[in-house]
């Protein structure tokens, strides 16, 4: 019952976790600030923090059926992938809001009013407040049984956010079409995973309360 | 005296051809691949053109040649702004034929040096693509009607078809399994718009020739239109009756349509089209978000031609 029984201190591994997933936003930022991105470049670094998102969103649903299918088990990590997955949500926003809009509130409302892959995307920061809220071993002694329910608002969190990365572009091209297919992928494996891994006992899958994660 | 002799080299010492030829090629790539670099390259590439001021000048600053020729939308060379920079070293825009025919009295082909010895111009346009950004850019060329005249359209034709090179060998954009959009692409205008003295033909920006990135070797210029209507490396222009299907709209056409007359007040579907980016001023804190005018300001020169037309639904 690992996920009850939590670690006190977090292994080196997932604080080099944090470290390096957030180089690429330190990165973009120096090249940003320093003249160095040509053309657009607030533009440019608010989608390389919204790909950066959504990277790490599909990295923590891809936990699962790797272990499930190749026995790797990652699971330690998971939590940091899903944070990394919100503060660059967090920052792909902040950059839009100060960066791009220069904080014009009423050109904001009215993307979100008017826009829907803008109103997916809010949506879909707004829905992950409450998993990195949730985010500590606290919360999950606390929640039980309801922070896996809780928690499963991931899936709506992913489809929407590949959406949201598809719908903005002026054609879907090979990239965002690859992302929404990888994200209906890895949500079709969680209603599909108790058939696929029928062979292991059913004790053993008991044994894990991030079932359905 | 000593005298100097060659010696002998062994053939198998000898590098193939087709070895240093590939080699070459690697450095030029991996040249082409530092975007610093990159720039001196497309330099090398281009070559200085005579030309004079020309008309509808701006007081506005031109956007940085840097801007100008590493962010652009060329889907022939890739969906990404700095893929047709990147990807573009096997296009051979040089010679150059462009076919006009259709409904016209003299039918021709020109090359380069035709499309060269027009009057040629500096003509610094705004430029405002359809994403909502926005470049100043001195271009180089001539008003399309020059070229018109030459061929005589017959009063049969109403619209102007414009069509891009197809080379899947040199465009790697438009090879592959994922296409965006059907080839060749295709642009139009109505005959009147064609012939309007700010419709103009580039041959080049910033007085040198017109990079691969940025269309090379001929484009189409419509600065009160958004930017993919200027449709690059063409090499086909037909006089005809009825409107093209033009490539955007044919993909789109409920958020692409054939006008594409820069609107302020009409929405693309899924962004505002009020406020647009300038690239290259303001800088990373604080990048110059500006007003978008009718027409891209150009609504003086241009309203005319649309007197009782419906520009919501004509968008």
């Amino acid at each position: 019952m690992a996920a009850r029984a939590p670690q006190r201190r977090r292994p080196i591994g997932v604080w080099a976790l944090y470290a390096a997933g957030l180089l690429p936003a330190a990165y973009w930022f120096w090249l940003g600030a320093t003249g160095r991105i040509p053309g657009n470049a607030v533009k440019e670094f608010e989608h390389v923090l919204g790909i950066w998102a959504l990277r790490f969103l599909l990295a923590t649903l891809t936990v699962t059926p790797l272990r499930d299918l190749a026995g790797i088990n990652l699971l330690r990590y998971r939590r940091a992938l899903g944070l990394l997955a919100f503060w660059y949500v967090v920052m792909h926003f902040l950059t839009y809001l100060i960066l791009d809009q220069n904080l014009n509130l009423a050109a904001i409302l009215a993307d979100i009013a008017k826009r829907p892959f803008i109103t997916i995307g809010m949506a879909c920061l707004v829905l992950l407040v409450p998993l990195a809220a949730t985010s500590n071993a606290f919360s999950i002694r606390r929640l039980g049984p309801n922070w896996n329910r809780l928690h499963r608002l991931v899936y709506v969190i992913v489809l929407g956010g590949a959406a949201h990365y598809a719908m903005s572009v002026k054609v879907v091209t090979a990239e965002p079409f690859l992302y929404l297919v990888l994200a209906c992928l890895l949500v079709l494996y969680r209603p599909l995973r108790r058939h696929i891994v029928r062979r292991k006992t059913p004790a053993a899958l008991r044994a894990r309360p991030e079932i359905s994660g | 005296m000593a005298v100097y002799r060659v010696p002998p080299v062994p053939q198998s010492e000898i590098t193939p051809r087709s070895v240093w030829l590939s080699r070459r090629a690697l450095i030029a790539g991996a040249l082409a691949s530092m975007p610093v670099l990159r720039a001196a390259t497309a330099a090398a590439e281009t070559a200085p053109l005579p030309l004079t001021p020309g008309p509808f000048g701006t007081d506005e600053l031109p956007t940085p040649q840097k801007d100008v020729t590493s962010y652009n939308n060329f889907y022939e060379f890739g969906a990404g702004k700095s893929d047709p920079s990147r990807r573009s070293g096997a296009f051979r825009p040089e010679p150059w034929t462009l076919q006009v025919d259709g409904l016209v009295a003299k039918p021709r082909t020109f090359d380069l040096d035709d499309l060269r010895g027009f009057p040629l111009e500096e003509r610094v346009y705004r430029m405002r693509c359809v994403e909502a950004w926005s470049m100043v850019i001195p271009w180089v060329g001539f008003p399309l009607a020059l070229l018109l005249d030459k061929v005589e359209p017959l009063g049969s034709a109403k619209y102007v078809a414009f069509e891009t090179v197809v080379r899947p060998d040199e465009m790697p954009g438009q090879r592959g399994a994922f296409q965006p959009l059907q080839w060749p692409y295709v642009e139009g205008l109505r005959l009147d718009e064609a012939r309007h003295p700010l419709t103009i033909l580039s041959v080049g920006l910033y007085g040198r020739t017109l990079p691969k990135q940025n269309g090379a070797p001929v484009r189409l210029v419509v600065p009160w239109k958004y930017g993919f209507k200027g449709i690059k490396s063409v090499v086909r222009i037909s006089l005809v009756e009825e409107e093209p299907v033009t490539s955007w709209k044919r993909m789109a056409p409920h958020e692409y349509g054939f006008y594409a007359n820069v609107n302020p007040d009409v929405d693309h579907p899924r962004w505002s089209q009020a406020s647009e980016i300038r690239i290259g001023e303001g800088g990373f804190f604080s990048p110059a978000r500006r007003a978008t005018l009718p027409f891209n300001g150009y609504a003086d020169e241009v309203a005319g031609l649309y007197a009782g037309l419906d520009l919501k639904a004509n968008y």
